[in-house]
């Protein structure tokens, strides 16, 4: 015997106001099945999930309607109290009676109209609801960091801090990432290299954390809890259990003139070498492509010959390790762009013309000019610096429609830098809004303007051309309503921050979602920031969306809080509403398979028998680990074989056939 | 008590009835006034927008004076409180400008002296208490719109009479002699008084702006402190009334001259008869005189 | 086109010189616009004080003093109190006023009026140690050619005794007329 009862919450006025709440419970009890209607103020409070209880025993209910606001609020809330009460939670509907009615309409009666409507549909679906059981899931308890920047760092110094093992998969020689090429930080120019080095030290030295340097993610099976993932390791040419970081190798490579990348161009590099020197691993790579030994064959042989320990091995091949982990966490970071769309800036057409990161590189001490500013075209000392913010960033018609965020603060850093190391240099930042919001960022925004007389000009710049030694840079001054132009010696672009090229294609090796900009998307804009839309993939650092150090730091933390709190469970509990394969439909097309976002179906070989014979043949099933619930599969399957659970083709139908019928 | 007292120029011409009743209302409170003796000019607008220096040592002048006789200086023009306040505070501030200021007056001049408004002496050396205890007609049933303009109140710094955006010293005091005081929205707005010769145009928006605004509270009569706003709000009222196609006959009055009539003077001491727009009729209507 | 550094550089001495006698620092000001906004007369003025403010940052300060503005103002601080960057704007206002004069700029002939009443007022001044009100308006009608403004005033005045027919003469006229020599020996010379 089914008994329905239906709950109908007043939320104070939220609903009751547009929506006759009495009415809706008396037109509930004409219903099939049901045999208990009520209304309360606020069902979600504790008096309300009493209420439904009390009424499960007094009324024998077996299966519960609760008209009230949207499932994404609530179904939890009341799946729970109905499960107190010794109802199966999945024999419990939401009929969203406020997003879906109150909100929208102004006039009563159609208002309760409607929200009778949708009890009706609810009450007709949860009389074919079936109890449905979440599974246990064991978890392999090691976390895979991807990215070996500060948001890397952090997760992982505080996941292993907490007793676990965390593997660092970094893509260059070093960790360090964006953070070790900068040179102070704002808003207390902390000298970025002497905060983040002691942390570098700290994860090459921690018993429970691995570093693989250069390093990529080649793929990710699996699912929450037991990720097996592929990490190609590059090969080096030198073995890191003998080498001792002693230089030899590097200081005597003959080939001197690569550009060096963490340099950002600007300095140079030996075809062997590490980053910079303060790097972790400190082993060199040989970068083979430029290196003279593969060139010409085995030619050279410079670096074997120097080393004291016979740490190069030119026979050294990539390597895939295979290895299993509970939880991952993207940390992949950011890279400037390219700003080839804006050649009315002159960014690679002018070498004056450079971005924030080259700036930063010019200012460092371990950087190609040791901390001298010099203008890329010859050396010159700048005596007039033009700094441009929003370079790419808020232009929706070339692509980016987003604010970099940091930008604001690190050009009042750089001018204040430039201003420090060459006192008769003018600092000019053209911007058309100023953002602070950070503790201590106004502040040092207006010493920026105040003490180191810092000129900010509001208007975006129109174009940077060539005169004589130096260069124009041409832009309305908003507030003063006229065309200006200033002579700079060098224009500093505030670069978009972006995601790193390959991002879309890593996320999609991962099997995470990522927006328009390519930025990893996280669960919930507000309440689950640092989770990703897959189980057991957690997000930290600008992979997510740009962000400066202080926030950076504070979401590899939330992340690494995320990762430790999963892996402090005995086991996890699955979801119950997934989807499952009538194996006898399923003719094996396997349309399903390309659309599941989750790799979660694959072959099976059953047994079948067909008259006397027996046969074997291939359908689609289902690994109840990586499944979401999303019900894409159900949606393309041609045989209806494949299905929902929780949203069968028949409750479904009978939603529709109780509001049209 | 007694004070230095600096009348000021407006005082003796177009601001008769303020010196008149502003020493009335002294004696009757008991503060005592000893007039600078040969005072001079502070300088107005003009010494300060024309020359920086001379608009210290006109001021500087009188406080070193007033120095010389030991007492506090007691200004009831809101122009002359404002120089002298600025003139000190420069001084303060800056010594070698003090060190300038006294080779140019030839006198002088240590800081030692305060420069106070009428309203001031009134409320922190007489006190309300005083004020009440003395009333012999409470002035029951007026009501009256407190306009401070700009020179009592601003800027913060250069005079610490009352608060810039929202004073209500001269509200308490007038509420104290029983009168009943509007809020409202125009008190510290400018009148445009010193555009009164050379901008009239504007001045007359101003002011109409200010009326319209003390009519809506309920105003039946402005009282003021300051010479060029009564002038102002006085004479220009009529043309400001045309031009808003409207009827203000707001009467405004020094607020000595209210003081005066709560104090028990007799009303034909207290020139009541030299304002363009004459307050008494309604005076008279409330029963005050 | 407006080279930005050749005015700034140009015009740095002449903010500075402004920002003193103003004792104040406008390159503070972060162009909200509650100066203009708060202004009572900002409605009659060619450019509001924020954009006077912009011009000094700029180096166009003596653009500024070409602006009616600075004859419109009437000094009456209320974008000095408002200020959140305690800029004395209205200070900033005076001391254009003060340098338009030394420099001899033009005066609008609308605002031409405010120098001859400045004039009048300190002449008044510095022949009898205070003002001599009737005088002044005297003077003023006799200098601009407005013989008939305000008479409908000053009759009533006369009669009500509020305007005195000779001026009062201090005994210390002497020191006075020291004092404006004095000022004019420290500050140049120049009126």
């Amino acid at each position: 015997m089914k008994r329905i009862g239906v709950f109908v919450c007043h939320c104070g006025t939220n609903i009751a106001a547009t929506v006759d709440v009495e009415k809706v419970a008396e037109s509930a009890r004409h219903l099939p099945h049901v045999v208990f209607a009520t209304t309360y103020k606020f069902m979600c409070a504790d008096p309300g999930q009493k209420l439904i209880a009390d009424a499960i025993r007094e009324h024998a209910l077996n299966r519960v309607v609760v008209a009230a606001c949207s499932p994404h609020m609530h179904e939890r809330t009341f799946r729970k109290a109905v499960e107190r009460a010794g109802v199966n939670p999945y024999l419990m509907e939401v009929a969203n009676v406020r997003e879906q009615c109150s909100w929208v309409h102004r006039d009563k009666p159609v208002g309760t109209e409607k929200a009778a409507a949708l009890v009706a549909a609810a009450v007709a679906k949860v009389a074919r609801n079936v109890p449905l059981e979440s599974g246990k899931l064991p978890v392999e308890r090691r976390a895979l960091v991807v990215g070996g920047g500060i948001a890397g760092i952090q997760a992982a110094l505080d996941i292993a801090e907490s007793g676990y093992h965390v593997t660092i998969v970094e893509r260059e020689q070093s960790v360090g990432g964006r953070m070790a090429q900068l040179d102070k930080t704002f808003p207390t120019l902390d000298c970025s290299s002497c905060i983040l080095t002691p942390k570098m030290v700290d994860v090459g030295h921690h018993p429970m954390i691995e570093i693989c340097s250069y390093s990529e993610i080649e793929s990710v099976e699996g699912y929450v809890g037991n990720f097996e993932v592929t990490i190609r390791r590059k090969a080096t040419s030198v073995d890191p259990d003998v080498c001792t970081g002693c230089g030899e190798c590097w200081n005597r490579c003959p080939v001197k003139k690569l550009p060096s990348s963490f340099n950002m161009d600007l300095g140079h590099r030996p075809a062997i070498y590490v980053d910079f020197p303060q790097a972790i691993p400190n082993v060199p790579v040989i970068d083979r492509a430029n290196c003279t030994y593969y060139l010409r064959d085995g030619k050279c042989r410079v670096c074997e010959k120097v080393c004291p320990t016979k740490a190069i091995d030119f026979t050294l091949e990539d390597r895939l390790v295979k290895e299993r982990f509970g939880a991952i966490v993207m940390a992949t970071g950011f890279q400037t762009a390219s700003l080839q769309q804006y050649p009315e800036w002159g960014l690679g057409t002018y070498p004056d013309v450079v971005t924030g990161l080259h700036f930063e590189r010019l200012v460092s001490s371990t950087g190609p000019t040791e901390g001298k500013i010099k203008r890329p075209s010859d050396g010159k000392e700048p005596k007039s610096v033009v700094f441009v913010l929003c370079a790419g960033s808020r232009d929706e018609a070339r692509g980016r429609s987003y604010c970099s965020k940091a930008c604001c603060m690190y050009s009042a850093k750089q001018a204040i830098l430039l201003r420090e190391k060459i006192p008769q240099a003018q600092a000019h930042v053209f911007y058309m809004d100023i953002r602070t919001a950070g503790k201590d960022y106004e502040e040092f925004y207006m010493r920026a303007k105040e003490e180191y007389g810092v000129n900010y000009i509001r208007g975006r710049v129109a174009k940077v051309y060539p005169e004589k030694d130096h260069l124009v840079v041409r832009g309305e001054d908003t507030l003063l309503g006229r065309p200006v132009a200033v002579e700079a010696d060098m224009v500093v672009l505030a670069a978009a921050i972006e995601p790193r090229a390959d991002a879309a294609a890593l996320a999609q090796k991962v099997g995470i979602s990522y927006n328009r900009d390519h930025f990893f998307s996280e669960a919930h804009p507000k309440l689950r920031p640092v989770e990703s839309n897959t189980g057991g993939v957690f997000l930290a650092g600008c992979c997510q969306g740009p962000k400066d150090i202080p926030e950076t730091v504070a979401q590899a933390s939330a992340a690494a809080a995320k990762v430790v709190q999963m892996f402090s469970k005995d086991a996890l509990v699955s979801e119950a509403q997934l989807a499952s394969v009538n194996e006898a439909w399923c003719i094996g097309c396997f349309l399903c398979q390309p659309v599941c976002p989750y790799k979660a179906i694959q072959p099976k070989e059953i047994e079948e028998r067909r008259g006397r014979d027996k046969i074997k043949r291939t359908v689609s099933s289902v690994n109840t680990g990586l499944c979401q619930g999303c019900g894409a599969c159900a949606v393309a399957c041609p045989s209806g074989a494949m299905r929902l659970n929780g949203f069968t083709d028949e409750q479904i139908l009978a939603e529709v056939d109780a509001v049209c019928l | 008590m007694k004070l230095a007292y600096y009348p000021g120029c407006s005082l003796c011409g177009t601001a008769r009835e303020y010196n008149i009743s502003t020493i009335k209302v002294s004696e009757k409170l008991g503060i005592e006034l000893e007039e600078i003796p040969d005072w001079s000019c502070c300088g107005a607008t003009s010494a300060h927008t024309s020359s920086p220096l001379l608009g210290v040592a006109l001021p500087a002048r009188n406080l070193a004076i007033a120095e010389e006789m030991g007492l506090d200086v007691a200004a009831p023009c809101a122009a002359c409180y404002h120089n002298l306040s600025a003139a000190r505070v420069k001084m303060d501030r800056d010594h070698l400008l003090r060190k300038r200021i006294e080779e140019i007056i030839d006198r002088k001049y240590r800081g030692k002296v305060k420069v106070l408004p009428l309203a001031e002496v009134i409320l922190s050396r007489v006190g309300l208490d005083a004020v009440r205890d003395s009333l012999v007609h409470p002035l029951a049933g007026l009501k009256m719109a407190a306009y401070y303009g700009c020179l009592m109140v601003r800027p913060k710094g250069i005079v610490d009479f009352d608060d810039p955006e929202n004073p209500t010293k001269l509200d308490q005091i007038m509420e104290a002699a029983g009168g009943e005081m509007v809020d409202w929205s125009h008190k510290t707005e400018c009148c445009g008084a010193s555009l009164s010769l050379t901008g009239t145009e504007l001045c007359v928006d101003l002011v109409g702006r200010i009326l319209e605004r003390a009519a809506e509270e309920g105003a039946e009569c402005i009282v003021t402190a300051c010479p060029f706003c009564q002038a102002n709000l006085d004479m220009r009222q009529a043309e400001a009334a045309t031009k808003l196609k409207t009827d203000f006959r707001l009467p405004v009055l020094y607020f000595t001259q209210l003081l005066g009539i709560a104090l028990g003077l007799p009303a034909g001491e207290l020139g009541l008869d030299s304002h363009v727009v004459d307050p008494r009729p309604l005076l008279r209507e409330k029963g005050l005189i | 086109m407006l080279n930005l550094q050749a005015t700034i550089g140009a015009g740095r001495e002449f903010t500075d010189e402004i920002n003193h006698e103003a004792g104040t620092d406008i390159n503070r000001c972060y162009q909200c616009g509650t100066c203009s906004g708060g202004c009572p007369l900002f409605y009659a003025m060619d450019i509001g004080p924020r954009q006077v403010m912009r011009l000094l940052q700029t180096g166009l300060g003596e653009e500024a003093l070409r602006a009616r503005s600075i004859w419109i103002c009437a000094t009456c601080d209320t974008c000095t109190v408002r200020c959140p960057r305690e800029i004395n704007v209205a200070g900033v206002m005076e001391a254009l006023r003060i340098q338009a004069r030394r420099r001899g700029y033009r005066i609008p002939a609308a605002v031409r009026k405010v120098r001859i009443l400045t004039d009048l007022f300190l002449g008044s001044v510095r022949r009898s140690g205070r003002i001599f009100e009737l005088g002044l308006v005297q003077g003023m009608k006799m200098r601009t050619g407005e013989l008939l403004k305000d008479v409908g005033m000053g009759i009533p005045m006369l009669l009500k005794g509020k305007l005195s027919l000779r001026p009062h003469r201090i005994r210390g006229r002497a020191e006075i007329e020291r004092i404006y020599r004095k000022v004019q020996e420290m500050e140049g010379g120049s009126r």
